[in-house]
């Protein structure tokens, strides 16, 4: 055993002087599995999310949005595969990740259990829950594990642009027809509270928080990165005249930060166990596209298949001497 | 369309904006759903490419219009008889392999298409053109590989790409059919004789075909008249819900 405890401390002394950790390197078994459950929930959470704002791509009211909005959700697919890769380097194959995922095993972000119900939620998806996803991306571009932290640093210069123009959406209904206004309030009023459970439960409440900090895979707590969302986000929306549905929202110039009201946990939960507004939507459709494109990938391999068989093997020559 | 115009080169151009809209559109409709993840990514690059095209027609459209007119009026606030597309593209996804097979006969049309047109009289179309010949050279590159992939990968594929092959085929003459809008394209030089594209045509999909180990079966052309805006039941449903936001809130803009 003793070894053992010596190459865990030798670990956590690794992390702690912010060393990356590499596929080969030697790591604690807890280590690799929690990060192929993040970072596979991750790029479920990327895939997964497609669907939400893929709802609008049909109905986008411009050919200029429509575009935007197409090459936006398709991001978010290439994010998927960085992730789905990033995470095949600690040995759990994408198939199997994907598996787990369609058989309900495996999470994804409960934020895209809510419905996109009007052209505005486009704004605020992008504007809410991908600053959200920010300001946990951005703190992931520091975490120890050197694939997971290289593909977060291409991911989040990205999802930057996904906030602006999620943003510029909101900005722009804001200062349109009173419908279009009303329709912007309505999505804050629905994406706000969603959007700051994304931080996942307070510090004292989240299981595996301290490990994962200690392992220097998380480097910041969730109610640190809760506010800093709230803080940089309420201003931006003060400054396109709509308001936070929160009446206990407001700046605590002792603390430097705003105070907010209590977030509804039983909602959270509830979610997460499955029964948020469209779980079992986002699931089945993903297990359709699955299922429906099973015969085109086992095409793909057959072909693949038979064209090495069909080639001549490397090295040799392309009509070897008869014997 | 309120858009009134005596510019004959108007019609053309939508003409040539609504088959990229259209099929753009329906390429887009798998976003989200593809049959493996890279592909998703993949149909969504054709949809960018298409729709970007359609604006750059429709840009031009709308100058030749003038009075206000904008790419989107040209979009959303026209009819589906007023779309003059060839009804090939409007036809709806179904399983893979008709969505690739619909691509596949419309790529090898569009490269020759593109071809003929960087040549255009119309300076401005032929710059349009040459563009996108680069990129619609790419989409005939996959869509060939798809269907190869498919009729040489298993039973069920081959099975699969051969029906949506069938399937398609009776549109496609209406590609190679001229029309009103096509015969004034042709006089005035800014495009091609579409019924002198067919031979290329055939060589480029017989070639694709043949070594699909597919083939393409004798069937007789539908009675298509896409390009004067009689169309599919199926537009009306597209149009329907791409137009429904800036038809509910006319007095909006996005």
């Amino acid at each position: 055993m003793a070894p053992t405890v010596d190459l865990e401390a030798r670990f956590l002394a690794y992390v702690a002087a912010e060393n990356k950790v590499e596929p080969k390197h030697w790591m604690p078994d807890a280590y690799r599995k929690t990060l192929v459950r993040q970072i596979s929930q991750h790029a479920h959470s990327e895939v997964v999310g497609m669907l939400p704002e893929a709802n609008w791509i049909t109905r986008a009211p411009s050919l200029r949005a429509k575009l935007i909005l197409l090459a936006k959700v398709q991001d978010e697919g290439g994010h998927g595969l960085y992730l789905y890769s990033a995470a095949e380097t600690l040995g759990t194959s994408r198939d199997q990740m994907i598996d787990d995922l369609l058989a309900g095993k495996a999470k994804y972000s409960s934020i895209f259990n809510y419905p996109t119900l009007t052209w505005a939620d486009m704004g605020a998806v992008g504007w809410l829950v991908d600053g959200a996803a920010i300001q946990n991306q951005v703190m992931l571009c520091r975490t120890s594990y050197g694939p997971y932290s290289r593909a977060m640093v291409r991911i989040c210069k990205e999802e930057s642009f996904h906030q602006r123009q999620g943003y510029e959406i909101m900005m722009h209904l804001a200062r349109g027809t009173q419908e279009q206004k009303a329709m912007a309030q309505d999505a804050l009023n629905r994406w706000w509270w969603p959007s700051l459970m994304m931080f996942g439960p307070s510090d004292d409440q989240s299981p595996n928080s301290a490990q994962s900090m200690a392992w220097r895979i998380k480097r910041k707590s969730n109610d640190d990165l809760r506010q800093e969302f709230i803080d940089k986000t309420v201003p931006q929306a003060e400054f396109i005249g709509l308001s936070i549905p929160d009446p206990d929202l407001k700046w605590n110039e002792e603390r430097g930060h705003y105070d907010f009201g209590a977030i509804d946990w039983s909602e959270f939960f509830a979610v997460v166990a499955g029964n948020g507004p469209c779980n079992t939507e986002r699931l089945e459709a993903r297990r359709k596209a699955h299922a429906e494109g099973a015969w085109v990938r086992e095409a793909a391999s057959a072909y693949a298949a038979k064209q090495s068989a069909r080639r001549p093997a490397a090295g040799l020559p392309a009509k070897p001497h008869a014997a | 369309m309120k858009w009134d115009t005596c510019d004959p080169s108007v019609q053309y151009l939508l003409h040539l904006g609504d088959d990229a809209l259209v099929l753009g559109h329906r390429l887009s409709e798998w976003c989200g759903h593809g049959p493996i993840l890279e592909e998703d990514i993949a149909l969504s690059n054709l949809a960018l490419d298409l729709v970007g095209l359609a604006r750059q027609y429709y840009q031009l459209a709308a100058q030749r219009i003038s009075g206000g007119c904008t790419e989107d009026h040209l979009a959303y606030w026209r009819s589906d008889r007023e779309f003059l597309n060839h009804v090939l593209v409007e036809q709806p996804n179904g399983d893979f392999a008709d969505t690739m097979a619909r691509q596949f006969f419309f790529d090898a049309f569009h490269v020759l298409q593109l071809d003929a047109l960087q040549h255009s009289s119309d300076a401005e179309l032929a710059a349009i053109a040459r563009k996108a010949l680069k990129e619609a050279t790419y989409h005939a590159q996959h869509s060939a590989d798809w269907v190869v992939r498919l009729g040489d990968g298993t039973e069920e594929s081959h099975r699969r790409m051969s029906a949506a092959l069938a399937r398609h085929l009776p549109f496609v003459e209406e590609l190679f059919t001229a029309a009103a809008v096509d015969r004034v394209a042709f006089e005035r030089g800014w495009g091609p004789d579409v019924a002198s594209l067919r031979a290329s045509w055939l060589e480029l999909v017989g070639e694709v075909v043949a070594k699909a180990a597919l083939s393409l079966p004798v069937v007789a052309p539908k009675l298509l008249r896409g390009k004067q805006g009689i169309h599919s039941e199926s537009l009306g449903f597209l149009l329907a819900e791409m137009q429904s936001l800036p038809r509910a809130y006319p007095d909006a803009t996005w």
